[in-house]
């Protein structure tokens, strides 16, 4: 009898929790259903590999970015950092001057080493980390500013420009990179125990410290994580249009950001899934897709994104409070 | 005691249901005018749902209340509060930028010129009489960041009484405040009683009851038990009624011996917190730490663990001195801590009870950085029934859970670290008197284990009882050390208000 009663309110708990996230899978799918009866054109093979494709930049920002919302914090400086990166990683892939990995490892590096120092000024400042990457966001730009001379960098090798371009049996390249850093970011946040502490310094700072956590180092991780995806999108954003652009990215955190809010993830801490941002990314690629197919002017695709944004909130906020009435 | 005849407030056949489990079902209650009729129960027992179905904040599913005769139904909380019923709650809802008057006064503020110009002057002078009236001295224009907790408290009767409430329900008023303001308190609830205010008193203290209700009513599993004249029962048959069974010593046995030291703490010293602190703890041993609020005992536990700095002195762990710089330092040392702040320190309310139960250990179930599942989940299955934690499962959150399952979970995370000395703040603080037994026995059976133990406590029986020599404080300065046959109420209480 006891235990009856145990399993039955595991299973409840179970699918009161499991609703949030599938409430945004089915709307995922809901979505593509109708726009595939209005437009044939949608679901096609070659359709889907575009859409997958122009979604991996920002689905990899939206990964790191999940890490550091769930830790409570937030990173504005994606955008700038891939940026930086991609300059950094275009001045160094000109044809005859490197083997392709000297540029690939030069622009991850750039972009670990902005992610740790925002990590570094965010644990020791104690200012709060919008406002650390408010600022690095705008340091960011003017480097890359700086390190092109406000020009374009052109004239990238062809192994470089494979990066973004080229396919492997047919399977676009930055399909496989975002298939591995999912796979690889899921691992890190649901089975080690980086992700563990990511989701306890979330849930409760001091009570996370006064379980013996090193929270700062925690931060650190996590900050120097979202710079090295940052720098693996810059990269392919830089192979894949050919040429370093100083300008490139602006705006991108937004995105991103919007990509790990709509997957479920709170902005204050505690909660969220990598499976959540990756749909979050692709309904966000989808739909811009769709209005794309139906010619809808880019003005429009705007304010249908926006209300999305604050819909996928408002829906979380009333699954929660069900949950919990 | 004066019982009068005329009931102000009546409850009848109350329920109320949430998901299909009955939180309350069929409770009544029968208020009289001026009277303090003391609300008592374990938590989970209903007490609170009760109280927020009478301030409107929740709908019964069935029966009726009668306010003055009239039925009040499907009211709001403006509605309520209006009509004479006002709550005080635990945790004080008030807004610190706001001046004193300002807050007793939100959202029915004095206006002039078309009602749009605010006129402080005159919610200033209405707020004077109010705190001349309840005996509380400080001007209504202070910021109410700058009170402190038992003055806001003042505060938030005397808004009550602006409010005209002839019912003013009190949530565990005493869990933040001194017992010096506990009288004053005790005092004003007098002066409202004599008044004609009727006060309904929730508390899990049994010596204030004793001293301020008239009557005492008794829910336990959401089910009323029996209301009874509060000089008619006593201490044990309450206790009965409140958890259903006997319990006939609140502290169980010890068996434990003492062993060699294996904390002291010497000449310890944080400015303006603690002054001069030095005691030694033995293997097996309880050293209780007691004191008035504000005397320094949290902030020595907190420097102790690494959570806080202190400016000179030594911790010496079995013969060597060690540094401690943060909790985790701390913990590597075998020293644990369960914080007096439950929610802000304790548990991750995000978090499953498995996930906040092997948090401090976690690195003892990791391979390469990834968690083993199956050795964390067996731990915390057998930490689980060790400590015969209350949850529907262990991926359960914890955030669900009653205070006291909550504060074993905490205990729990502390004990998987393999502590050899244990620091417990309160750790009975909020929870139910069977919780408390539990945590007691449990309390015991580490010492017999060679567990060195620190318990501090505001309340004075959980010192006597559980401690074999108690240190006591006053002002953050160590006034005493004494061995349990030394220690009473009185010899505590003499040390604590020395200056």
């Amino acid at each position: 009898m006891n235990n009856y009663f145990t399993q039955l309110g595991n299973s409840t708990k179970q699918r009161a929790r499991g609703m949030g996230q599938y409430g945004i899978f089915i709307a995922f799918v809901m979505i593509c259903l109708i726009l595939s009866l209005i437009t044939p054109k949608f679901l096609t093979v070659s359709n889907w590999t575009i859409i997958v494709t122009q979604v991996s930049i920002n689905a990899l920002l939206a990964f790191g970015v999940t890490f550091v919302i769930i830790t409570g914090g937030i990173d504005l400086s994606l955008g700038s950092m891939v940026a930086v990166t991609g300059i950094v990683a275009s001045l160094l892939a000109h044809p005859d001057d490197y083997p392709v990995i000297v540029p690939v490892l030069a622009g991850l590096l750039a972009g670990v080493f902005m992610g740790a120092f925002n990590g570094t000024i965010i644990t020791k400042s104690k200012v709060p980390p919008f406002i650390v990457t408010l600022g690095t966001m705008t340091i960011g730009r003017g480097l890359a500013l700086i390190l092109s001379k406000g020009r374009p960098v052109s004239n990238l090798s062809d192994s470089f420009n494979f990066i973004g371009g080229g396919s492997i049996f047919g399977v676009p390249f930055p399909i496989i990179v975002l298939i591995v850093a999912f796979v690889v970011c899921s691992v890190v946040l649901k089975k080690t125990i980086l992700g563990r502490y990511i989701y306890a310094i979330g849930g409760n700072e001091q009570a996370a410290k006064a379980s013996g956590i090193r929270v700062n180092k925690v931060k650190m991780a996590v900050y120097t994580i979202c710079g090295g995806l940052a720098a693996l999108a810059g990269i392919l954003l830089t192979s894949r249009i050919t040429t370093g652009q100083p300008n490139a990215g602006a705006g991108f955190e937004l995105d991103a950001i919007a990509a790990a809010i709509i997957g479920g993830t709170s902005t204050s801490g505690g909660t969220g899934t990598m499976t959540g941002t990756l749909i979050g990314a692709l309904l966000i690629g989808v739909i811009s897709n769709g209005l794309d197919l139906l010619n809808v002017t880019s003005y429009y695709q705007q304010v249908v994104m926006g209300a999305i944004i604050i819909g996928a909130v408002v829906l979380d906020g009333w699954n929660q409070s069900a949950a919990q009435r | 005691m004066t019982l009068h005849s005329d009931s102000i407030l009546q409850v009848h056949g109350l329920s109320k249901s949430f998901s299909g489990v009955n939180a309350l079902d069929d409770v009544q209650l029968n208020l009289h005018r001026g009277e303090v009729h003391a609300l008592m129960g374990e938590n989970g027992a209903g007490k609170s749902t009760f109280m927020k179905i009478l301030i409107g904040l929740l709908t019964p599913d069935a029966g009726e209340i009668l306010f003055e005769g009239n039925e009040l139904k499907n009211n709001d909380v403006n509605d309520v509060l209006k009509q004479g019923i006002s709550m005080i709650h635990q945790e004080i809802l008030i807004v610190p930028e706001l001046t004193v008057a300002q807050n007793i006064f939100l959202g029915r503020e004095s206006t002039q010129w078309f009602s749009s110009w605010l006129n402080d002057r005159d919610i200033n002078q209405q707020a004077e009489t109010l705190l001349q009236q309840i005996g509380l001295e400080v001007s209504p224009k202070t910021k109410m960041k700058y009170l402190s907790v038992a003055e806001m408290q003042m505060v938030e009767i005397a808004k009550a009484i602006s409010n005209n409430a002839k019912v003013i329900i009190m949530d565990e008023p005493t869990s933040a405040i001194s017992d010096k303001e506990v009288a004053t308190l005790f005092a004003i609830i007098k002066d409202l009683k004599a008044k004609g205010v009727s006060v309904i008193y929730i508390s899990h203290k049994m010596d204030e009851i004793y001293q301020i209700a008239d009557t005492i009513t008794v829910l336990r599993d959401g089910k009323y038990i029996g209301t009874k004249s509060a000089a008619e029962l006593d201490r044990k048959s309450l206790i009965t009624m409140m958890v259903g069974r006997e319990i006939n010593t609140l502290f169980p046995e010890k068996s434990s011996s003492k062993g060699e030291v294996v904390l002291s703490v010497k000449n310890l010293n944080e400015r303006g917190k603690f002054d001069n602190i030095s005691f030694d703890v033995h293997a097996g041993e309880v050293v209780g730490i007691a004191g008035l609020m504000g005397a320094g005992r949290t902030e020595i536990a907190r420097a102790i663990f690494g959570l806080d700095t202190f400016s000179s002195g030594e911790i010496v762990l079995k013969g060597h001195k060690i540094n401690i710089k943060s909790p985790c330092d701390a913990i590597k040392n075998g020293i644990g801590y369960v914080s007096e702040d439950r929610k802000g320190v304790g548990f991750i309310p995000a978090l499953s009870v498995k996930h906040n139960i092997t948090l401090a250990s976690l690195s003892n179930h990791t391979k390469w950085g990834m968690i083993q599942d199956k050795s964390e989940s067996a731990v915390a299955t057998q930490m689980i029934n060790d400590l015969k934690i209350k949850a529907s499962g262990m991926d359960q959150k914890v955030t669900h859970l009653s205070g006291g399952n909550q504060q074993k979970v905490v205990i729990g995370k502390v004990l998987l670290a393999s502590p050899e000395i244990v620091i417990l703040d309160e750790p009975t603080r909020g929870i139910d008197i069977g919780a408390k037994f539990e945590i007691y026995k449990l309390i015991n059976e580490l010492t017999t284990k060679g567990i060195a133990m620190v318990v501090i406590s505001s309340e004075l029986p959980e010192i006597l009882g559980m401690s074999d020599r108690i240190v006591v404080l006053s002002k953050g300065k160590q006034t005493a050390l004494l061995s349990k046959e030394e220690a009473t109420q009185e010899t505590i209480m003499k040390y604590a208000m020395q200056h």
